[in-house]
């Protein structure tokens, strides 16, 4: 009896202060900090670790999700799709070494949280979400939160957003079979594209995709994690 | 007696067609090795039900038939209400990394789905226990209706919904209880409820309790998420539940390792979903070949950069790309080759005007059936024998198909390819990348095993690779490529900015241009398995990358233990799509069904009053547990054999399971006659059961290959009967073993009968996982030999009890 009421009490409590999700961030900040490492070539940027502990990731998420909102791991935001798992957002912004004056294009708003993260790096983010109720969260939730340079839209992400092309970096959240030729025509000639490849829990890599001054097409694929020697030791 | 026995037979026929249509439910809403776990655990209701009998034997006693048909009215019962249950449980595989949550909502599945398998081995259980006179006869109808379940319910599959099946089904438990309750006096309490369950049945099921409710995240799902998208059709088979969609705002585009450097966007196409996931789709072509130019533009493409007017053999033509990839590249003629035929029909008959009826170009033959079995049957010689992408990225992602056998991409399968092409002809295979590679790197092994074993001295010269960012495309060649053949890989991949991975002469900087990995690893590895340090590389990696053969057909088994800790500590890290499921899963049913096991069975049975001989639990419960193991190894086995010579898994697994069935039905109601008549007096006729089991096992292991070359070649219904012909006398005595331990148990110690029911029931859940394991680290020949182990220690245990 006495566990029951103390569980009665546990979710009678109010919800947490300002201050503890901050701690929160500050703490899974750390953590991603720790395992910035493994991905290979450097630590993340400063500033990219800055934004990911101000962006209130608990305002991106379902409500009954919010508890486990600043655990590094990806959340379901409902009709099949995820949050990212923070250390994965930490990557991808990362890899497409964000500027001040860039202006973003990001296919798959989801819940807005990447394109908020985002839009505390560069000067625009313009964003595409193909599910309806999706891209009407996202969108009024990112006004509500400030984010006025943020810009989303309901729509096919396949052929960019030809008004504000050229992007100095594109995201595309929700991998594809291929990376569709518009996108690639509307990235500025030393751009970077970025595509999560995996499942929805899963991440499996990263493509970064880099246009040369040239027009020339370079990918990398990023393992999520370091991962060598292949064979043992050597 | 006669009612109880067709009753026995119609309960066990739905317990198989229940366990074979839940299999095909839960890989349709949730994921296959999943639904494989599920399904195994709810089956240990098979040894829980002999525990449950033991205790309350003396009250179930003297109220058997209407324990027997209260039993089976429930099995019937719950048969629905699990179903409906089950499907509101929140269960989210995906999540199973990241939130403890699951293992509850999991747990919550192996309970709903235990309580029919209960009822159902508790009707069974029952008439051994309480006839135990009659066990052998009770034993052939439980296996003879098992038998006929697995055939109804594959025939069932294929005329009706899974949902018109399942309420098909409960029917039968239902007829049983009917049967058995009408042999009762007073059968009014129970008449009215079995004829308000048929009324209900009949009339009163609404089909919304019953639709499917596929998992949010499986690719269907989330196709249909998109604006305006919509199914336009729907068909159902025991191969799959296949599912159109249309999505007119988003355009479907699905052209996997389409180039960079191209300028052609796929034109407008139709989805095709098997089993809720693994999309392909459909091309619409208005036959002006321009409008399918990106069809150049993928890696798949490459041997059309090297072959003039092809005549090309398509394995696996799904919803018709690589036909039309054949056709954009003008080739003479094509055999296509689909083992689905609701996906030909889409491109054939339903979508025909969409896809431009290419299926009836006079160049394209299409044809029904499994690659190996075609291959083997035909030796038309082929200038490319082309292998696209069977499988989604999805699917092949985290190693959740490690438990499906594949007979594609076997070392005896590419020598079988090379052998059916024509001089200079090439065979090649498409596969997605994953990083750190596998597919790609395993498939070269195989290839250049392959090509050894076919005796040439330098297989490096006969292969080539290239890949783009997510396909590799692998060509193989029955002579050395020549310069021209290397300049022109070299040229078609340099302009779609695919790299090259191995052609014959490549040097180090050749590799990594355009889509760079870390390291050249393809490259790297195919240097070293070309290399005399080819063993040393393949126990190094960290992958599972040894060739797949026919006798451990697990291409997508890539699992390594040493692996597993390192990936696991990565997991917050963004490692956690490295993590290989398919094969975890299986060990963890295998500790989750032994820990249960001994929970339901054991442990109850120790706690218990014994109420027979000293000795008796050891002695008895080790035979039946080895009885248990053994039957399922061989069975198991057998029907992976079969499946290579009659070409098609649904045949092979319902001509080889309900032959075994009643083969080994029959063997057990002859079993009394042999053990009256055996002319050697002492000997007792379980020993000589086993050996012929093993006489003839081993036997078969040998000459089977030989035998299969030979007939191959016939027509399916002769192979079907040559099939049975072979399992007979195998089935036949391994029918025996059972019915005589419980006959002796029900002299000497009646009341272990259940006990034994439950022991076995117990072990025949392990030996399906068990022998699964087992056949993916040694083979399904160590499989056999292993059966035939246990079954030589049942035999020498019970020669044991009777010299005592």
């Amino acid at each position: 009896m006495r566990a029951l009421l103390l569980c009665v009490l546990l979710f009678a409590m109010p919800a947490m202060a300002e201050g503890d999700y901050a701690a929160l961030r500050a703490s899974l900040v750390d953590e991603v900090r720790t395992y910035a490492g493994y991905a290979g070539d450097a630590p993340f940027s400063d500033d990219v670790l800055a934004t990911l502990g101000r962006v209130e990731r608990h305002l991106f998420v379902p409500a009954g999700q919010v508890r486990y909102a600043y655990e590094n791991r990806p959340l379901p935001i409902g009709h099949g799709q995820t949050i990212s798992q923070p250390y994965i957002v930490a990557l991808m912004t990362d890899l497409l070494e964000p500027d001040k004056s860039d202006v973003v294009l990001e296919v798959g708003t989801g819940s807005g949280y990447q394109a908020a993260v985002l839009a505390e790096l560069v000067d625009h983010v313009y964003s595409i979400e193909i599910i309806e109720p999706l891209a009407t969260a996202a969108g009024e939730r990112l006004q509500r939160l400030g984010y006025d340079s943020v810009t989303t839209k309901l729509g096919d992400g396949y052929y960019g957003w030809e008004a504000h092309a050229p992007f100095d970096s594109i995201i595309v959240t929700a991998a594809a079979s291929h990376v569709p030729p518009p996108l690639i025509e509307q990235l500025k000639p030393g751009g970077r594209m970025v595509i999560p490849v995996g499942g929805r829990f899963m991440t499996q890599l990263l493509l970064l995709l880099e246009k040369g001054d040239d027009g020339e097409i370079v990918t990398r694929q990023i393992g999520a994690v370091r991962f060598v020697p292949l064979t043992g030791e050597h | 007696m006669r009612r109880l026995l067709i009753a026995t037979l119609l309960v066990s026929a739905a317990a198989i067609g229940y366990e074979i249509l839940l299999m095909r439910v839960l890989s349709i809403v949730q994921w296959h090795h999943f639904a494989y776990m599920i399904i195994s655990l709810a089956l240990l209701g098979y040894g829980a039900s002999g525990t449950f009998i033991a205790v309350l034997r003396r009250h179930i006693e003297p109220r058997f038939e209407t324990a027997f048909a209260t039993s089976a009215l429930l099995f019937s019962v719950a048969m629905l209400v699990c179903y409906i249950v089950a499907q509101r449980v929140p269960f989210n595989a995906l999540e199973i990394i990241w939130d403890p949550g699951q293992f509850a909502n999991l747990s919550v599945l192996y309970l709903v789905f235990f309580i029919p398998f209960f009822f159902a081995a508790g009707c069974i259980g029952m008439a051994f226990t309480c006839r135990s006179d009659d066990a052998s006869r009770i034993y052939f109808f439980d296996l003879f209706g098992a038998g006929l379940g697995a055939v109804l319910i594959i025939a069932l599959l294929f005329a009706v919904s899974p949902q018109i099946a399942l309420v098909l089904l409960a029917l039968l438990p239902l007829l049983g209880s009917v049967l058995v309750a009408s042999t009762l006096p007073s059968r009014l309490p129970l008449g009215t409820v079995q004829l308000a369950w048929l009324l209900l049945l009949a009339f009163g099921v609404p089909q919304a309790q019953l639709e499917l409710r596929i998992s949010e995240y499986k690719g269907l799902s989330q196709a249909l998420e998109v604006i305006d998208s919509r199914i336009l059709g729907q068909s159902s088979s025991p191969l799959g539940l296949v599912t159109v969609v249309d999505s007119p705002s988003v355009p479907i585009r699905h052209a996997p390792g389409l180039s960079f450097a191209t300028r052609h966007i796929p034109p407008e196409q139709l989805a095709v979903f098997t089993d809720a996931d693994g999309m392909s789709a459909i091309t619409r072509y208005d036959g002006e070949p321009v409008s399918v130019a990106y069809l150049g533009d993928m890696t798949a493409a490459l041997p059309f950069a090297l072959l003039d007017d092809p005549a090309v053999l398509i394995l696996g033509a799904g919803a018709g790309t690589d036909v039309l990839m054949s056709l954009y590249h003008g080739a003479r003629r094509i055999d296509a080759v689909e083992l689905n035929p609701q996906m030909t029909a889409l491109v054939a008959e339903t979508w025909a005007d969409f896809a431009g009826h290419i299926y009836e170009d006079p160049r394209v033959t299409v044809h029904t059936g499994e690659a190996r079995g075609f291959v083997a049957k035909h030796d038309a010689a082929y200038d490319l024998i082309q292998i696209g992408l069977l499988d989604s990225f999805g699917a092949s992602g985290a190693g959740v198909q490690a438990l499906n056998e594949s007979y594609i991409y076997t070392v005896e399968a590419i020598a079988a390819y090379l052998d059916d092409l024509a001089p200079g002809g090439m065979l090649a295979i498409t596969r997605w990348i994953k990083l750190p590679p596998r597919d790609s790197v395993k498939l070269v092994a195989t290839a250049i095993e392959a090509l050894r074993q076919s005796g040439v001295k330098e297989p490096g010269q006969r292969f080539a690779m290239i890949r783009s960012w997510n396909t590799s495309t692998l060509l193989v060649s029955n002579r050395d490529f020549t310069t021209q053949d290397i300049e022109r890989i070299r040229t078609f991949a340099r302009s779609r900015s695919f790299d090259t991975a191995w052609f014959p002469g490549m040097r180090a900087e050749d590799a990594n241009r355009y889509n760079r990995l870390p390291e050249p690893y393809i490259y790297g590895a195919t240097v070293a398995l070309l290399s005399e340090d080819a063993g040393s590389f393949l126990d190094r990696y960290k992958f599972h990358v040894a060739p797949a053969t026919d006798n451990r057909p697990y291409f997508f088994h890539f699992f390594r233990w040493r692996t597993l800790p390192e990936v696991m500590a990565l997991r917050k890290a963004g490692g956690a799509g490295l993590i290989e499921w398919g094969y975890l899963v299986l060990v963890a049913t295998l500790v989750q069904a032994a820990v249960l096991g001994l929970v339901l069975i054991l442990l109850p049975l120790s706690l218990v009053r014994q109420a027979w001989p000293a000795g008796t639990g050891r002695q008895f419960g080790f035979y039946f547990l080895l009885l248990g193991l053994a039957f399922l190894f061989v069975e198991m086995a057998f029907i992976q054999k079969f499946i290579l010579f009659l070409s098609n898994p649904l045949y092979s697994v319902a001509v080889v399971l309900s032959g075994f069935l009643l083969f080994a039905g029959l063997g057990s109601a002859s079993s009394e006659r042999l053990a009256q008549r055996l002319p050697w007096p002492g000997v007792s006729p379980v020993t000589v059961a086993v050996a012929a089991i093993a006489a003839l096992a081993l036997l078969y292991v040998l000459l089977l290959p030989s035998v299969f070359g030979r007939f191959i070649g016939l027509a399916d219904p002769a192979k079907i009967v040559l099939s049975l012909a072979l399992i007979a006398p195998l089935a036949f005595f391994m029918g025996m073993p059972f019915p005589l331990g419980l006959k002796r148990l029900s002299g000497s110690a009646p009341a272990f009968v259940p006990w034994a029911w439950g022991i076995n029931g117990f072990a025949s859940v392990v030996s399906a996982v068990l022998g699964t394991l087992l056949a993916i680290e040694f083979g399904f020949n160590a499989v056999i030999v292993t059966a035939l182990v246990f079954y030589g220690l049942a035999a020498w245990d019970e020669a044991l009890s009777r010299s005592r």
